[in-house]
């Protein structure tokens, strides 16, 4: 995880687009959560947020 | 030095392997997962490249990627941003996949490369990912016979570019425009595959087989409305007609207004809107990358031009721009689809990462015939046969080949498989299903008895080169099929009053040449020029059918049904030759008669395969 975020990191600045940082973090905590708790009992409250 | 390149999880995953530089081996993944289109990791064709380089995997110097995953996942992002919040549901189907598997997807790689690799090396030092147009671009440019040349590729897109033009030069290649997504030649003509009732990614060879059935009613409309062509050949299309951007189909309701109705149902009657849309498209397609070609030689000066790209595909485009002799010289890269992206990953590295340098050794390109696959040895024939219960005989070359030149001289449909397999879309005598192109019903007999497909679809002539010029109106090389042309006038037949003002589907039961079944309703055909050193025994067989007929033709298609990879191995051909009402099977010099075969060994194949 570390080696991907470090080159993600890398990979904004080159591109210069830094500003899609705090969006990508919070998909991932997003998307973390979705692929998380799949097939619990939680899933028809998280999907119902999307 | 061995370099693999690889595409994979998008659309016709595949791989390729160089020796210093020479493309030893590449194959797509669907030849031997027989899912068509398969766009899996693709662990068997890269199984197959090291068993023919004879290499061990830790012998692989570089793997190289065709694409990079970021730059893509960039761009849906600022997408469905600069959208928002149109387009919610596409952003909510597509995020968790893209968070679960394909935003980690070097991660998801190196575990296959230890799964089906070598699990004690650090994969992670030896991946590189290549831009998905460079990947194109040097599949294009690096295995063409030109020195310098400009570069064109057109698709649907990949990670932002849509179209790009770059020049190469030795080893050099640089990009020098882009025209980025959503603006997409590409997804513009697929835009008219969805609405024509055709499968995206796989139906936009039939959209421009219908066209000669049509009149472009509808290309003024196209032009006013859905792209804004500039005079450099750039455009831009208005989007408030698709969809593409961020739902989940290809156009909306404002483009059903336009053009007044519906798309049509997949597998419906066919009518005489949809044969008018697909002329449409294809003139508007044509006027573009004309323009664009236009304006790269104006630009750049160049003489000599390669094409990639999906669209580079579109034969009838290339036809008309070969004869409009923009540029000397046009070679197009016959795996031009995301498959030969694998090849162009690789090349890409080995000139512009390792800067190894480019050598020329002939006019002819790097390609060697395209037959790039896998070749069964006779010990290998005589066991797939024998375990699939085959009756079979084994004829010296000069036997064969006069036998199955005699049979399709009989009117015989003969499934071909010699040498190879060829890599990219088109069968190119490697494995083909060849016929007679004097017979008159043949299109009709192979369509719908064998190939289990639309009766509209024309079939493509292989030409021996050196006769190409006495029946096309075409003089170059054509090794790939490529390029579309019309056959000669002397070889027409004069139309009678009542066959010219047929309509539609119904011009296609008139014969209009004398080789009827590779003329299409306008008279052109894909031509496949064969060549003696790069398709020796095809050659061979075409110049005794030559001698015993006359004729230096054959009908060739791919050896497959509909929705079915094109064959690989015995096996595969034997299944397809005994589901289907082919006549004959030819595995190298292994001959099968559907006469002499056990009549319980024949299957319902029609229904195996997913239409495409």
């Amino acid at each position: 995880m570390m080696d991907f975020l470090k080159e993600m990191w890398h990979f904004l600045r080159v591109r210069k687009k830094l500003w899609l940082a705090p969006l990508i973090v919070i998909m991932i905590m997003l998307g973390g959560l979705l692929i998380f708790v799949e097939g619990s009992v939680l899933a028809p409250f998280i999907y119902s947020i999307f | 030095m061995y370099i693999l390149g690889i595409s994979a999880f998008y659309h016709d995953s595949a791989a390729c392997i160089l020796k210093n530089g020479e493309i030893i081996a590449a194959a797509q993944e669907e030849r031997f997962t027989r899912k068509k289109h398969d766009s899996g990791f693709p662990n068997l064709a890269i199984e197959f490249c090291i068993k023919q380089a004879n290499i061990r995997p830790s012998e692989i110097d570089n793997i190289v990627f065709y694409e990079k995953p970021f730059l893509k996942f960039e761009r849906l992002l600022e997408t469905y941003l600069a959208y928002a919040p149109k387009g919610f549901s596409s952003f909510a189907m597509a995020m968790p996949i893209w968070i679960k598997d394909k935003l980690f997807q070097k991660t998801a790689l190196i575990k296959e490369f230890n799964k089906v690799l070598d699990k004690d090396i650090n994969w992670n030092d030896r991946l590189l990912f290549s831009e998905h147009h460079l990947s194109h671009a040097a599949s294009a440019f690096y295995p063409s016979p030109f020195e310098r040349a400009a570069v064109l590729t057109i698709d649907g897109v990949g990670e932002w570019t849509t179209t790009s033009v770059a020049i190469g030069d030795g080893s050099d290649l640089k990009v020098l425009k882009e025209i980025h997504f959503p603006h997409s030649l590409g997804l513009l003509y697929s835009a008219f595959t969805y609405y024509t009732g055709f499968k995206v990614n796989s139906g936009e060879y039939k959209v421009m087989g219908l066209a000669p059935y049509g009149e472009p009613r509808f290309a003024d409309l196209i032009f006013e409305n859905l792209i804004k062509l500039n005079s450099d050949g750039s455009f831009q299309l208005d989007m408030s007609y698709f969809d593409f951007a961020t739902g989940l189909t290809m156009t909306n309701k404002k483009f059903d207004k336009l053009f007044g109705g519906p798309a049509r149902v997949s597998e419906t009657q066919l009518t005489q809107r949809e044969m008018d849309l697909a002329a449409s498209i294809q003139k508007v397609t044509q006027e573009i990358i004309l323009k664009i070609a236009k304006n790269i030689a104006k630009e750049t000066g160049e003489k000599n031009l390669c094409l990639a790209g999906g669209v580079a595909l579109n034969c009838v485009a290339n036809g008309i721009l070969t004869r409009e002799k923009i540029f000397e010289k046009i070679w197009i890269q016959p795996a031009a689809g995301d498959a030969g992206g694998a090849l162009g990953a690789a090349l890409s590295s080995w000139h512009l990462h390792k800067n190894k340098k480019r050598t020329i050794t002939s006019k002819q390109d790097s390609m060697k015939g395209c037959f790039l696959g896998p070749k069964f040895k006779d010990d290998e024939i005589e066991g797939e046969f024998k375990a699939c219960g085959a009756k079979y005989n084994k004829l010296n070359d000069n036997d064969l080949i006069d036998k199955v030149a005699s049979e399709i001289a009989n009117q015989k449909a003969v499934g071909w498989a010699q040498g190879r397999m060829e890599f990219g879309p088109r069968a190119l005598g490697g494995r083909s299903i060849i016929a007679d192109p004097r017979s008159p019903t043949i299109q009709k007999q192979l369509n719908l008895k064998v190939k289990y497909r639309e009766s509209f679809r024309p079939f493509a002539p292989s030409v021996l080169v050196e006769d190409v010029d006495d029946w096309f109106e075409h003089q170059n090389d054509s090794p790939y099929m490529l390029l579309v042309a019309n056959v000669k006038h002397d070889k027409r037949r004069i139309m009678t009053d009542k066959e010219n003002a047929l309509f539609g589907i119904e011009k296609l039961n008139i014969p209009r040449s004398s080789v009827p079944a590779i003329t299409h309703v306008d008279y052109s055909a894909r031509i496949q020029t064969v060549h003696a050193d790069t398709n020796p025994r095809y050659h061979s067989l075409i110049s005794k059918f030559k001698e015993k007929t006359g004729f230096p033709i054959l009908v060739n298609t791919s050896f497959n049904v509909r929705g079915e990879p094109i064959v690989c191995s015995p096996t595969d051909a034997f299944k397809c030759f005994m589901g289907t009402e082919l006549d004959i099977l030819v595995f190298e010099n292994y001959i099968l008669l559907k006469d002499e075969q056990d009549l319980s060994l024949i299957e319902n194949y029609e229904e195996q395969y997913e239409l495409d």
